[in-house]
């Protein structure tokens, strides 16, 4: 990335209003012409406790989080417990200011609150010698006083807005226009008036720093600032699902809530229910009946929603399920990254798995890859599973609001019609062959499938093996048809995802060496992909986002043209190394892994030092990282 | 035109037409008590008129969860415990469906346990008939929730040390609006609960005692039996709460002292889930499942409705 670029962090307590703020100056600076793109932090706490989101804009295309960051607007935590040196907490009113001040690049600027940090704490931090050395430029302003002054003290943020406006030589116009469309009448006169007295009481100051709003034109084509949870909740919509059952729990609860705010105006159904189990079966009624319909969980509440899934892919109820990772075993870090549920997704529940797992790279994969799932679902009469993490659910990116041009796909899928149920092969003693084992719908595996109330389509679905008509059966013969059915499907999907190529390449066609990853961080890898290109490095990569079925021909093509290959991903135990040794068995010397779990998100400079460790046969220079080396199949 | 034709048409129905051509004969055992559920349920839904078509019964598993492979309809053999959450889904995808879910005691009494209580307490429109024979006969005579303190079973060698559960009074406490418990030994009674319970716009517990020949030998026929309604010993309003509670505390505590008491114990006219849903403005007013299979169905658009706010 150029020097051109902005890492703006806004750091205060939970409930400061860190995020809408920093959601407003992401958009402001889009409107400006930037691309951005955030990260977000913060602890499993309502009120107080560090909280952080960067802003990053560059002029060029931001699909990452950057490294480190340089500016940092630090409000402190208006909800600190109280302050004592006993505390393993320490002081959290200055953990905004305090915590990962390394990051803070050289030159950088410090704007912090000196209506709530005050000098002597500034001093335990030794602030003014960590700025010498590092040629930071600390400007203290009482933004709270700021505030009180023209509202009220939560809208201390907007004055730190201001503030940082000025420093940046910015125009407030954009900023204050979102503010327009967000407030109206006093709100809005006294948010303004903080903005603005933020921003002359900065331009007063003697400045000394030469970070600057990066160069920006009109944008080209109109942007939309999204999450990936967005893109997940309206490629839903879009796909035609209209109702959706789920129980809350970070990270999940974010496409839920958006769901569940729009599908009353879409027509659909949300219900909230009383735990996992009955939300996976829920959304197995629902499609029973002939609805398109999805729910989904974290780690925990997904480990409930085994049961429902095997009943999916044994009645061959199609359904969608999203499943948002974050940090475990267990409760883990309820609010931070991780990809370590690639295995409980793939083969949880009893028996073989049949069901289709995708793992989008970024917000436009996230939108394209639940209609996937919702197509592949209902055309195939299985399980479609989207396994994305904490990171993607609430990073913030822009993508070009055409993108979502779309057509919405009301198909119900593999349904019969009554005219055709009336047509269809000979009914078992009054039954429709709802599981006839040689249906020639043009899809490998696939048999007519009737909903309740249609005439003459009653059938039984039902987790035990069973028969064409659905009723149970332990017949030996019937039974290794239906499976091999069943698990035929998997074949022909596999050959559809194919052409859809989910899979994205990045760098050179010819390259020496490969990394390799899968889900959220795609755009950081291939940002350190282009930082080692230029280092003189020959080096591509591959995100795979097919995780089941495997995407086989791709990624041992892939793999085949390079001499070694980094498999990098957010676990301990490289679950997506190991399965791609499980599905291609043959790459086992070529695949080292380069592993992230301490619940923060790469950054490309990681990578990079990790590629770099790894060729070089260095030990890993940071102990947040780990190396793991090939040890063959 | 609806794509379910089978739904809400008016018609003269037989009980035969409920059995099912490919397992018309159960494999329950000699003398088990859910014959006596299949048969009411039978002849409740073919005094209805319903069409085998429009029906949706859904089961859980257990010897009770069998039910669906002999009787004719559409059917949702779950897993242990979920025939509700499936079921109750069902009915607000398509609310034209008779929806009907169907269980034993440890299925939705135990591992069920929670989604009865929040089907009940949502008042889904739906029939929910358990089969209760305070035993887990499938897996060959368990202690059951049901099954009285003092249990003997290979489980429980020393006898339960649990009082059992009161279905009807947990049913009212979670907000069934229509409760009732009929015996395997009394069928006219029985089809007539179940009927009612059909018909009933709300969610509909029938607490079916269903005696196990085999794994419950100790265990009553439940003869004889009492209907509370016919009984001049008996006096209450089934639609006042407080007499309905008192009422079902005395029928479940007599049942463990060997006095076999049935009949409707409560019934409150309270709007079903579905209602509710629709006056809120969350659920749609035609049912959900009819657009997907109307060619003319318009599809509302995220780029045209939710798009601008992100610009």
């Amino acid at each position: 990335m150029t020097d051109q670029e902005l890492i703006w962090r806004i750091a205060g307590g939970s409930g400061d209003g860190i995020d809408s703020n920093s959601r407003y100056f992401a958009k402001a600076l889009m409107r400006s012409g930037l691309d951005v793109f955030t990260h977000r932090h913060y602890p499993s706490r309502i009120r107080g406790g560090h909280t952080y989101v960067e802003v990053r804009a560059t002029p060029d295309g931001a699909a990452s989080r950057g490294d480190g960051y340089n500016f940092l607007l630090a409000l402190g935590d208006s909800f600190a417990r109280n302050p004592s040196e006993d505390a393993y907490y320490g002081n959290e009113e200055l953990k905004p200011l305090s915590e990962n001040l390394d990051d803070l690049r050289e030159g950088g600027i410090i704007v912090y609150d000196s209506g709530l940090i005050d000098d002597e704490q500034v001093e335990e931090i030794d602030l003014h010698e960590r700025a010498e050395e590092n040629d930071w430029h600390v400007y203290p302003v009482d933004l709270r006083g700021i505030a009180k002054e023209h509202g009220r003290e939560i809208m201390r943020n907007n004055a730190g807005i201001g503030v940082t406006a000025a420093l940046l030589d910015m125009d407030t116009s954009e900023y204050e226009g979102i503010m327009e469309e967000m407030w109206g009448d006093d709100i809005l006169e006294a948010n303004l008036a903080v903005i603005q007295d933020g921003f002359e009481q900065a331009q007063e100051f003697d400045q000394s720093h030469d970070l600057e709003m990066p160069d920006h034109d009109e944008p080209e084509e109109e942007q939309a600032l999204v999450s990936g949870s967005d893109a997940i909740a309206y490629g839903a919509l879009d796909a035609g699902c209209r109702f959706i059952a789920g129980y809350p729990m970070t990270p999940w609860t974010d496409v839920f809530t958006i769901m569940s705010q729009n599908l009353p105006q879409f027509g659909g159904i949300s219900e909230q229910v009383e735990d996992e189990i009955a939300a996976a079966a829920l959304a197995l009624g629902a499609s029973h009946a002939g609805v398109k319909s999805m729910s989904g969980s974290s780690g925990g509440g997904f480990a409930l929603m085994s049961e429902p899934l095997g009943l999916a892919e044994m009645s061959e109820t199609p359904v969608v399920l999203v499943e948002a990772m974050r940090a475990g075993p267990s409760t883990g870090m309820p609010t931070k990254p991780e990809q370590a549920d690639l295995e409980h997704v793939l083969y949880t529940s009893q028996g073989d798995s049949s069901r289709v797992v995708l793992a989008p790279g970024d917000q436009e994969e996230c939108y394209e890859q639940i209609r996937t799932a919702f197509e592949l679902a209902y055309d195939y009469q299985i399980p479609a599973l989207l396994i994305y993490d904490q990171k993607l659910q609430g990073e913030l990116r822009n993508v070009d609001a055409s993108f979502f041009d779309r057509e919405p796909d009301g198909d119900a899928g593999s349904v019969v019609t009554e005219e055709q149920i009336a047509e269809a092969a000979e009914h078992h003693a009054g039954k429709f062959k709802r599981f006839q084992y040689d249906a020639d719908e043009g899809k490998e595996g696939v048999s007519p499938r009737s909903v309740p109330g249609q005439k003459g389509g009653r059938f039984l679905a039902t987790g035990n093996e069973h028969n064409e008509a659905g009723h149970i059966s332990e017949d030996p013969t019937n039974r290794v048809l239906q499976m091999d059915r069943r698990l035929g499907k998997l074949e022909s999907i596999r050959e559809e995802l194919d052409e859809k190529g989910n899979q994205t390449h990045h760098g050179p066609e010819e390259a020496e060496y490969g990394i390799m990853c899968w889900g959220s961080h795609q755009g950081t890898v291939f940002e350190a992909v282009d930082r080692l290109n230029d280092a003189g490095h020959s080096v591509k990569a591959i995100g795979v986002s097919d995780m089941m079925p495997y995407p086989e021909a791709e990624v041992s093509e892939f793999l085949e043209s390079v001499d070694e290959c980094l498999v990098v991903e957010m676990n301990a135990t490289a679950q997506f190394r190991g399965l791609t040794q499980k599905e291609l068995g043959r790459f086992g010397p070529k695949l080292s892994s380069l592993l992230k779990y301490n619940g923060n998100p790469f950054e490309p400079a990681e990578i990079v030092e990790g590629f770099e460790s790894s060729i070089n046969g260095e030990e890993l220079a940071v102990n947040n990282m780990k190396y793991v080396p090939a040890a063959g199949d | 035109m609806s794509a379910f034709s089978a739904i809400g048409e008016q018609r003269e129905a037989e009980e035969d037409e409920f059995t099912p051509g490919i397992e018309p004969q159960p494999t329950w055992c000699p003398g088990c008590g859910d014959f006596a559920v299949n048969n009411a349920l039978k002849k409740a839904m073919a005094n209805l008129g319903k069409n085998p078509d429009e029906v949706l019964l859904c089961t859980g598993i257990g010897c009770s969860g069998k039910l669906n492979s002999y009787f004719e309809s559409y059917g949702f053999h779950t897993i242990h415990g979920r025939s509700l959450p499936v079921a109750r889904a069902a009915k607000l995808a398509n609310p034209g469906v008779e929806v009907v879910a169907a269980g034993g005691d440890g299925d939705g009494y135990g591992i069920g346990g929670n989604h009865f209580m929040h089907t009940a307490r949502e008042n889904h429109d739906m029939t929910y008939i358990v089969f209760n024979n305070e035993i887990f006969g499938l897996t060959k005579g368990q202690t059951s929730p049901t099954s009285p303190k003092g249990h003997k079973s290979k489980t429980q060698p020393s006898g339960s040390a649990k009082d059992p559960v009161r279905p009807l009074s947990l049913s009212l406490a979670s907000g069934a609006s229509y409760v009732a418990r009929t015996a395997a030994v009394n069928p006219n009674q029985a089809a007539e609960i179940i009927a009612e319970a059909v018909e009933h716009d709300g969610f509909a517990h029938v607490d079916f005692l269903t005696q196990c020949p085999t794994w419950n030998k100790d265990a009553r026929q439940y003869v004889p039996y009492t209907d509370v309604q016919d009984s001049d010993d008996y006096d209450f309003d089934v639609t006042d709460r407080q007499e309905a509670g008192e009422m079902m505390y005395e029928v479940e505590s007599k049942l463990y002292e060997g006095e076999v008491l049935t009949g409707r114990f409560y019934k409150d006219d309270r709007p079903s889930y579905g209602q509710e849903k629709r006056s809120t403005g969350e659920m749609p007013e035609e049912p959900l499942a009819e657009r997907y299979y109307d060619d003319d169905a318009e599809w509302e658009r995220c780029a045209e409705q939710l798009i601008d706010k992100h610009t």
